[in-house]
């Protein structure tokens, strides 16, 4: 071939093949708009007033490509396969509870999408207004408000140098609503096993509160191994629990704590569910053998709920399993990630 | 010992023979489009990796960062075997495109790919490619250079390759922000790129002989030999580059103190190394044609003051905006003063029929200390924070750089000499 025959050759596979690939592009955003904008024949609400006379309702974003896909949605607790009630939030993590005024108060994360992509950890009031905003350091992960309203905590990865090398850095911020801030869980003094704990490679992540708006629980890792650690906030101290247990999750009376446990012995992570009974210290492990990575919320005192990545790339089903382990797990709310329960 | 060394000055290449010696060949602009292509390809797939396998695919991030340390690992390992087979079958061209086209194929299994052990085996492939083909690619740039332009050239191609491996993520984001479960199409347009590269390459890059050219024209051409690597002033660079790169802490860490102290780094957090790419496209062509007139060696040298620059602004107890953006331009300053320069030097102080494997060796002894200086630094971190382990490893490499100048004085005035 000429040097003409070549050039001719490489400048026509270029216009084919980009060309093509940006009209590939095109059509798969037309397509995806198409289904994703909201339309009046949607139900949609504004993200307050999500508790009701009528009982509690399960907050949650939906993964549905043909309805509202990345929107803050909501279900009654009592009827989770009603039609969903769309908000015009986008969240890629999210969680809601009531305030002792009343109020709906919901921490929203969000990968806020653009050439610049960045990330941001929003509290959002009751008419979806935001209240306070904080930048984080990488993708989005774990969100909680306690039930009262008055603490919040998130955790994101660190995605450091560039958006291709998380090494599992995590950074988990605990504030009150109403804007202290008691900063990184990394500036704690971390206790295990009596032991005060300075490893090069501590990481917290998944807080969740209790009752008490002075006591909480986190995940800690160091050395490859996790603790269920219970955090002091006056104190700011975190004191293991319990070995092998992570993103815990405490029941609405107090009694219990579930959480993901690593029951994997070779490198790649097996999570499953587990249920301590902090009286007894007796762990109760789900029979849901699938590998399960989220934070649980309780649904009531008897049922946990988690997400579960779905068939296609970004969609997932929430399931819930009553929480003493008797019985098997069923499909919850279809189309949906990080459910939350507004009571 | 092999002693035979020719001046390189007096090189005279069908490439460049007819053409201004300032000028920049052909060959290396084409690829350095190749890079920019196939990097636009690779950071398009890498920055949304994280991503696909959390949020869509559903693993853990434990698993990613098994995976990442397999990106960082089959790299390094396999520089030093395309080096090796780049001089040994005497084709750098076509053993730099088998390592772009394996990573191209990689591209296509990614579309089936959906199990941890699938994602990881892609992933291993595409570093394989990229570990394959970096040094017969750096060796076609140097035997399409003259002694006059070397640096420049290197220069031109760094700027390309890193404009690619920042338009990668822009365009990644780009169509998730239109399209925020698009993982597949970014790899079909990722597919595009790399396609596209891997044709440029093949049809209008020449496959340059290196050694059967110069027994042509007459000079005295020797197999490949392992011995060859024992040039005394390879030596010294590896050495120098060596010491240099144990002190060179990863950006991340730099990042990471400036986002503890300045609110705007927090804020811009996961974009600073956007701001370091731009500072390293911008000085890349500038820095090369310095390297050009005050000798490479020298610059390789004083680039590092670039990198000590950098770290006396983020030990710097000042917060604000400035000392960010300053910061993160001295340090896209020291890549464009070095790294290209480094492939420049190593392919200067190897015998021509080992040029591939020369840079291959200098590029692994940096990538081997960075990864034991990071790790060290990591450690140090903890043990006196962040501030004081920062204001050490400055103080180091304040002393180090001196102390390499000492040892780069054979080469610097050798070429002085020449």
């Amino acid at each position: 071939m000429s040097r003409r025959v070549r050039l001719t050759v490489v400048v026509l596979s270029a216009f084919v093949l980009l060309g093509g690939a940006g009209a590939y592009v095109a059509v798969s955003v037309a397509d995806f708009q198409a289904h994703t904008v909201l339309t009046s024949a949607q139900s949609t609400a504004p993200i307050g007033d999500a508790g009701s006379a009528d009982g509690a309702t399960i907050v949650f974003r939906s993964t549905d490509i043909a309805n509202g896909y990345g929107f803050v949605a909501r279900v009654p607790a009592a009827d989770p396969t009603a039609d969903r009630v769309l908000t015009g939030v986008q969240c890629d993590r999210v969680y809601a509870a009531t305030t002792t005024a009343g109020d709906t108060e919901t921490i929203c994360l969000r990968i806020d999408r653009g050439i610049l992509t960045t990330f941001s950890a929003n509290l959002l009031d009751d008419s979806g207004a935001t209240v306070r905003s904080w930048p984080l350091p990488g993708l989005p992960s774990r969100a909680r408000l306690s039930a009262d309203g008055e603490l919040v905590g998130f955790t994101a990865f660190v995605t450091g140098e560039s958006y291709g090398s998380i090494d599992f850095s995590t950074a988990t911020e605990i504030s009150t609503t109403d804007g202290t801030d008691f900063g990184n869980l990394e500036n704690f003094t971390l206790i295990i096993d009596g032991q005060p704990n300075t490893a090069v490679d501590r990481n917290f992540w998944g807080a969740t509160f209790t009752g008490d708006d002075n006591v909480f629980y986190a995940t800690a890792a160091t050395g490859g191994n996790t603790w269920l650690v219970r955090g002091d906030l006056a104190a700011r101290t975190l004191t293991s629990v319990r070995e092998t247990a992570e993103c815990p999750s405490v029941s609405p009376d107090g009694t219990r704590i579930a959480y993901k446990k690593n029951t994997s012995t070779g490198v790649i992570a097996h999570w499953s569910i587990a249920v301590l009974d902090i009286a007894t210290d007796k762990e109760t492990l789900m029979p849901d053998d699938r590998n399960i990575d989220d934070q649980v919320e309780w649904l009531d005192n008897d049922t946990l709920l988690y997400t579960m990545p779905g068939v296609d790339a970004g969609d997932s089903d929430v399931w819930a399993i009553p929480a003493d382990g008797t019985d098997a797990s069923v499909l919850f709310i279809p189309h949906a990630a990080s459910p939350s329960v507004v009571r | 010992m092999y002693i035979s060394l020719p001046d390189r000055r007096a090189r005279k290449s069908p490439a460049s023979a007819g053409i201004p010696v300032t000028r920049v060949s052909s060959v290396v602009v084409t690829l350095g489009i190749v890079s920019m292509l196939t990097d636009i390809s690779s950071e398009s797939v890498a920055s949304i990796l994280p991503l696909y396998i959390t949020g869509a695919l559903g693993l853990s991030t434990i698993a990613y960062g098994f995976i990442d340390g397999i990106y960082q690992g089959v790299s390094a390992i396999v520089r030093i075997g395309g080096g090796w087979a780049s001089d040994r079958a005497d084709h750098p061209k076509w053993v730099a495109f088998f390592g772009y086209g394996i990573s191209a194929a990689a591209k296509i299994w990614l579309l089936f790919a959906s199990g941890f052990a699938a994602i990881a085996t892609v992933i291993a492939v595409d570093r394989l490619g990229k570990g394959v083909r970096t040094a017969p690619r750096d060796t076609l740039i140097t035997v399409s250079s003259d002694d006059t332009n070397l640096g420049r050239s290197f220069g031109v191609h760094r700027m390309l390759d890193t404009i690619g491996a920042a338009l990668g993520p822009l365009l990644a984001f780009v169509i998730l922000f239109f399209l925020p479960t698009g993982y597949h199409v970014i790899f079909i347009v990722s597919l595009a790129f790399a396609t596209v590269g891997v044709i440029l390459l093949g049809l209008l890059v020449p496959g340059r002989r290196p050694r059967r050219e110069r027994a042509v024209s007459g000079e005295a051409a020797r197999p490949f030999r392992w011995r060859a690597l024992a040039d005394p002033r390879l030596r010294r660079l590896a050495l120098a580059a060596g010491v240099f790169a144990v002190l060179t802490v990863g950006d991340g860490f730099i990042y990471l103190v400036l986002q503890a102290r300045s609110p705007f780094a927090a804020l811009w957090f996961p974009l600073l190394y956007v701001g370091t790419n731009v500072a390293f496209f911008i000085f890349a062509v500038p820095f090369g044609r310095l390297a050009d007139r005050i000798g490479r060696g020298k610059m390789f040298v004083f680039g590092h003051c670039g990198l000590l620059a950098a770290y006396a602004c983020a030990a710097l107890p000042l917060g604000g905006a400035a000392i960010t953006v300053v910061c993160l331009v001295l340090l896209g300053a020291f890549y464009a003063a070095t790294d290209g320069v480094l492939a420049a030097l190593a392919g200067e102080f190897t015998p021509k029929d080992s040029t591939a494997s020369g840079i291959a060796t200098a590029q692994t002894v940096v990538a081997l200390g960075r990864l034991i200086g990071s790790t060290g630094f990591g450690v140090l971190w903890f043990a006196v924070g962040s501030q004081i382990a920062i204001a050490i490893v400055a103080v180091a490499l304040a002393v180090a750089i001196p102390a390499v100048l000492v040892v780069m004085r054979p080469l610097i005035t050798e070429r002085q000499r020449a």
